[in-house]
Parts: structure tokens; C-alpha cells; sequence
């Protein structure tokens, strides 16, 4: 049964049968174009060798029925012949993502379909407000020195220089997108500095964080996602949160709830996302990180004690996310997550993907499964093997590999890489010591409820407060 | 690692080199980085809550320097730390752990702690005081920036990480 045709929320074996086997025309064709573009960066595109033309050629070849096809071709010919500009760089990272895009969409039909999942249709995307050329300059000029050197020609001073344009990127709050992904980048090169002996490289991830920033310091780009889902812009209604996943980097942390709205007047719920995010420092990580969305109590303690939230008048975006605003939020009953997947994500609206955020890496859409076995981090059901990634389950939650191993029900999100899908668990059943317990990754938010990792915590201090402290001597002496 | 094993890694949109930093108490030493070939930080005074140290240990050769934030030289220096830098490069492995210290520091792998395989080295007069003080700043005036509720789609590709209890 389909669950889009009234059927059960579970994935069954059959569905996963479907999605497994399902191998959209041209996947591996775009992302060998891609690999080839990735593996220029590496070393840089200063002086291209033959091999690294003949690789951006391939990626130009690979677009060249689109409407990226002239530029993409020309800028390829220009740098071939050692003239590199942002313009021409941009069109090759444009390239690229037009590539990882069209896999994204393939593997996410492949997924609405496997599972029957209606999913909107995306609206015409407009420009944001575009963000000052000024602004941008510090950016633009590291990013043009990366693909001139490569990732194994950059040392301390280039990184040096790309902290400053990062300071004045955090003081615009319409460029932190920018912010927190350069900084993210800048954070893993400085750890594996110096670069030219690091044994092996995150060849892919460098390269899309990069072109990402490329396509960010594009006119408008920054804020084009920002923009509202047309005349649904404010929604009501109760809001029931499905599962939390959260993301880190040494200066930056967000909080991504998954959750259904039940809009109010009856129409069908939407599967939505609300986002809450806060700047750090590297030390301030695990449990100590919800103490840095305090300024989001009512979301906060929804997750720790599993309760739905009625919202009111809140903007909801293109891309399906609702703009959180404490003061149109109350906490409301009690409401298991489990329960809400099995009644209400089977006859779910998911939301439309904006352009700009078509990229495989995005691709995360929430499941229930049940009646599986695991084993060596593999879930199978009815005989279909999906691979957990028990390595992105962060410190700050409950979740462990050895819950999930002993997980009887799994709320988690289906994720596609280069590899395939797979599973990674945002909350679980499980039976441990006999007993039946529920674990989430928002469990923590109020503070550990593990007796071992509330110790750990208490040992720690409150050390947001201890640099608080520091940061208000200091900067006044 | 295997080449196969090798290509299907350098694939990984979410791929990360260097393993997540460690929580830690950070009353003592509120600051620690290793950059521009220094592990360097702040230490706090035990004795005066307005004072604070900063200390350096210099990648390869393992100099150390070490004075107030008004630039006064501390009086335990000598070659090869004082109770500042032991302090530091203690937190430094907490919070990175030993392999990237050691590593980013060029320790010849050994028995021990730390602290005890650092090269006697030499104490470096022209102290780096002012510059890294100027970075412990910048880097807590990142706990000033206001939270956001804008999405923040490229977190995606930094999922969080660490549960290995």
C-alpha cells in the first residue's frame, strides 16, 4: 500500500525495494563531471594542465544543452588560456550546482515516488535583496585565490585575510548564510594546515562548500531562498514535532526541528521545517549547545517534554520553513512523535525545494520504519538493506549507535550520498535493560536527563557564562 | 586505506578531516587555538580575576612565551613552559586531543604526557601578547552575535557529531 493513497505511515519493504532499486538516468555521468571539476581544485586552476581543461570541459560538455551552456563554455576557454575571473568562476560553480541539482531532483522523484509522497510545486524564485559589492569584496577575492592555488596551495596568511572579510560578513545579519559557510570552510583548513602534506583531502565536500560561497556572493542569491511561499506567506495552527537534527561547526550551531502542521480550516498537514541558529566558539559544544538557543524556550522545552506547539501568524517559506517567533508560539499537549508519524506523515504535503538548495546533500526527508533487524550499521527490512549513518548522531542528544542497534521503531530522515541512501535516526525505540525507552535528539534541550552525561555537564560549568564573564571584564579593561 | 575506500571518502558531501572538538571546563584557560604555527591562548590568574595570561608554544621548535594582557613577562618562564603554558597545552589536548596537538606541534611520538615531551626550546622575548589577546576578542565576540531564525541550509553539510558514550 501507498501511503499517499491512504495507506500506512511506515515505510514498508516494498517501498524501500523501490527506492533502492531505483537508478535515475545520468546520476553517475553528472557527478563523474563533477568529480572531474573537484579534482582541479585541488591543486588549482592558475595553471591548468591538460588534464584539469580537459576536466572542466567535461563539466561544460555536461551543460551544454542548458542555458548555462555558452557561459560555461566560454569560461572554460578563458582559463584554459590562464585568465581567471569571478565572473568566469561563477559560471563553472553554476555549472556544477545545475549538475548536483538535476541529481538531487532525480534521487528526491525517485524517493516521492517510491514512498508516495505529494510534495508542492516550487513557485517561480525571485532575487533577494542583493548584498553590498563591498561587503562581498573580501569574500569574492579569498574565493578567487582558492581556485588559483588550489586547496593544497592555501597557507596561514590566506586564511588570515579571509578573517577579516569574516568579521565584517558576521556583522550583516543578510549575509550570515555566507558567514557560517566560509567560516564552517575556513575552520576544517586551518585544522589540516599545512595543506600541501595532508594525506587525504574532502575532495567533494571542499568543493561544493566553495561553490556554494561562489553562488552566494551572486546578486541576490543570498536572500532568494528567504523568500515567502506565496499567498499561504503567514500560517496558523498546531504545530507537532517529528524530530530534531542538529548542526555544528566550530562557530556556528543550528537547531532543525522536522514537524507537521496542522493548519487550521482543514486543510491537508504540511511537513515543515523551523530553523533556529546561534554563533559559538569551539569549545562551547555537546549538551552545552542548547544552552545557546535559550533565547527559543518555548521550542526548547516542546522537544525535551514532546509537546505540540500552536503558532500564530508565522511566515512559512518557499522551501518549506517557518520562521520562528517565540512570541506567536504556545506550548500545547502532549504529543509523541511516533504517534504523529503514524497518523499524519503518510497524508503529509511536503514542501517545494528552492533552486538554490538543490544539491544531494540536502535531500533529508523524514520516515518512520519498524520491523526491521540491525546489524554491523545496517537496517534491513523485509530482506532490503539501508545503511544507518550512526555518525552523525551529535553529543548534545540522547541517541547512541547502541540505542539505535537495539531500536525496535525508527524516526529518522533518508539521506542520499554519492554511496546511496541512508538512514539517519533523529529519535528511537529500543529496548534496553528490558525495558522499553524512547530516545530523541532534542531530549537534552533542558538539560541532560543521563544521569553520566548531566555530571559531565555540571563538571563543565556553565561555560557560556564563564566567557560571557571574560569577554565583559576584558573588553572593558 | 584502501584506494576504493579512499575514493568513495573523497565523494562524501559531509566528509569531515578533523574530528569535533572536545567540551571543556574553561574557567582556567578560556582561550586555546593552534594557528599560524602557535598553539596559543589565555590562561587565567589564580591569584587576580582581572588578569589574565596569554601563553604560546611555537610549532617545530617549541619556544614558549608567556605574559600579562598589560604585557608584563610572567615570572615562572623558563624553557620549556611554566604553569601557564603546562596549563595550556594540557586544554589544548583536551579540547583537540593529543593527535592533532602533537601533530600540529611536530612532538616526536613518545611515552607520556604532553607537557613532559616538548623540546626544552627557548623562550621567545618578542612575545606575541597583543595579537593573540586581539583573537581571544574577536573570538568572543562571536557569543555577542544575535541568534538567527533565518534558515541556514549550508549547515547541512556540518551535521553534528560525537555520540560515543
Amino acid at each position: 500500500m501507498v501511503p499517499g493513497d491512504g495507506g500506512g505511515a511506515l515505510m514498508l519493504g516494498i517501498q524501500l525495494e523501490r527506492l533502492l532499486g531505483a537508478a535515475p538516468a545520468g546520476v553517475a555521468e553528472a557527478l563523474d563531471a563533477v568529480d572531474g571539476f573537484d579534482r582541479a581544485l585541488v591543486t588549482g586552476l592558475g595553471r591548468p594542465t591538460p588534464e584539469q581543461s580537459a576536466a572542466l570541459a567535461a563539466l561544460a560538455g555536461r551543460v551544454a544543452a542548458s542555458p548555462l551552456g555558452a557561459v560555461a563554455a566560454e569560461a572554460v576557454e578563458k582559463i584554459a588560456a590562464g585568465s581567471v575571473s569571478d565572473e568566469r568562476l561563477a559560471a563553472l560553480a553554476a555549472a556544477r550546482a545545475a549538475l548536483l541539482g538535476a541529481v538531487h531532483d532525480a534521487q528526491l522523484a525517485a524517493l516521492d515516488e517510491a514512498l508516495g509522497r505529494e510534495r508542492e510545486e516550487c513557485a517561480e524564485p525571485g532575487g533577494g535583496e542583493p548584498l553590498g559589492e563591498r561587503l562581498l569584496d573580501g569574500a569574492r577575492s579569498w574565493l578567487r585565490e582558492v581556485a588559483l592555488v588550489g586547496w593544497r596551495g592555501l597557507g596561514d596568511d590566506s586564511l588570515r585575510g579571509l578573517d577579516q572579510a569574516l568579521t565584517a560578513l558576521w556583522a550583516e545579519p543578510a549575509a550570515r548564510r555566507l558567514a557560517v559557510l566560509l567560516d564552517g570552510l575556513a575552520g576544517e583548513l586551518r585544522a589540516c594546515l599545512p595543506l600541501s602534506t595532508w594525506e587525504r583531502l574532502p575532495v567533494r565536500r571542499w568543493a561544493d562548500l566553495w561553490a556554494n560561497a561562489v553562488l552566494l556572493c551572486q546578486p541576490g542569491a543570498a536572500g532568494a531562498a528567504e523568500a515567502a511561499a506565496g499567498p499561504t506567506a503567514q500560517v496558523s495552527g498546531r504545530l507537532l514535532p517529528l524530530g530534531a537534527e542538529l548542526h555544528e561547526h566550530p562557530t556556528a550551531v543550528q537547531l532543525l526541528v522536522h514537524a507537521l502542521l496542522e493548519r487550521d480550516g482543514g486543510q491537508p498537514a504540511l511537513l515543515v521545517r523551523v530553523g533556529v541558529g546561534a554563533a559559538k566558539v569551539e569549545t562551547l559544544t555537546g549538551p552545552t549547545l542548547w544552552r545557546l538557543l535559550g533565547g527559543f524556550p518555548a521550542l526548547l522545552r516542546a522537544l525535551a517534554e514532546r509537546r505540540a506547539l500552536t503558532v500564530t501568524g508565522l511566515p512559512l517559506l518557499a522551501g518549506g520553513e517557518l520562521v520562528w517567533d517565540e512570541s506567536g508560539v504556545a506550548l500545547d499537549e502532549p504529543a509523541d512523535p511516533f504517534v504523529t508519524a503514524r497518523t499524519q506523515l503518510a497524508g503529509a504535503l511536503a514542501p517545494a525545494v528552492p533552486p538554490l538548495r538543490r544539491h544531494p546533500v540536502q535531500l533529508a526527508e523524514p520516515v518512520l520504519l519498524e520491523g526491521y533487524r540491525v546489524r554491523d550499521g545496517v537496517l534491513t527490512l523485509d530482506g532490503h538493506r539501508l545503511p544507518l549513518d550512526l555518525e552523525h548522531l551529535p553529543s548534545a542528544g540522547p541517541l547512541t549507535p547502541q540505542l539505535v542497534k537495539a531500536s525496535t521503531a525508527c524516526l529518522g530522515l533518508l539521506c542520499w550520498e554519492d554511496g546511496g541512501w541512508s538512514l539517519r535516526p533523529l529519535g528511537v525505540r529500543a529496548t534496553a535493560r528490558r525495558q522499553q525507552v524512547e530516545a530523541h535528539t532534542g531530549d537534552w534541550t533542558q538539560g541532560p536527563t543521563d544521569p553520566k552525561a548531566a555530571k559531565a555537564e555540571a563538571r563543565w560549568g556553565d561555560p557560556v557564562e564563564t566567557l560571557r564573564e571574560r569577554a565583559g571584564r576584558l573588553l572593558r579593561a | 586505506m584502501e584506494n576504493g575506500e579512499r575514493a568513495a571518502w573523497e565523494r562524501r558531501p559531509t566528509a569531515r578531516v578533523v574530528p569535533a572538538a572536545r567540551p571543556r571546563k574553561v574557567v582556567k584557560v578560556p582561550f586555546v587555538e593552534l594557528v599560524d604555527g602557535r598553539l596559543q591562548g589565555v590562561v587565567s590568574s589564580g591569584s587576580d580575576i582581572a588578569r589574565v595570561y596569554v601563553s604560546a608554544v611555537e610549532a617545530g621548535s617549541h619556544d614558549v612565551s608567556c605574559g600579562t594582557n598589560n604585557n608584563r613577562p610572567c615570572g615562572g618562564i623558563r624553557p620549556g613552559g611554566c604553569k601557564h603554558v603546562e596549563a595550556l597545552v594540557k586544554e589544548a589536548v583536551l579540547q583537540y586531543g593529543e593527535e592533532r596537538v602533537a601533530r600540529f606541534l611536530r612532538v616526536e611520538p613518545g611515552e607520556g604526557e604532553l607537557t613532559a615531551r616538548l623540546r626544552g626550546g627557548g623562550i621567545n622575548r618578542d612575545r606575541p601578547a597583543a595579537e593573540v589577546f586581539s583573537r581571544f576578542l574577536r573570538h568572543l565576540a562571536y557569543l555577542e552575535v544575535p541568534a538567527s531564525t533565518a534558515p541556514l541550509p549550508e549547515l547541512r553539510w556540518f551535521p553534528a557529531t560525537g555520540a560515543v558514550r
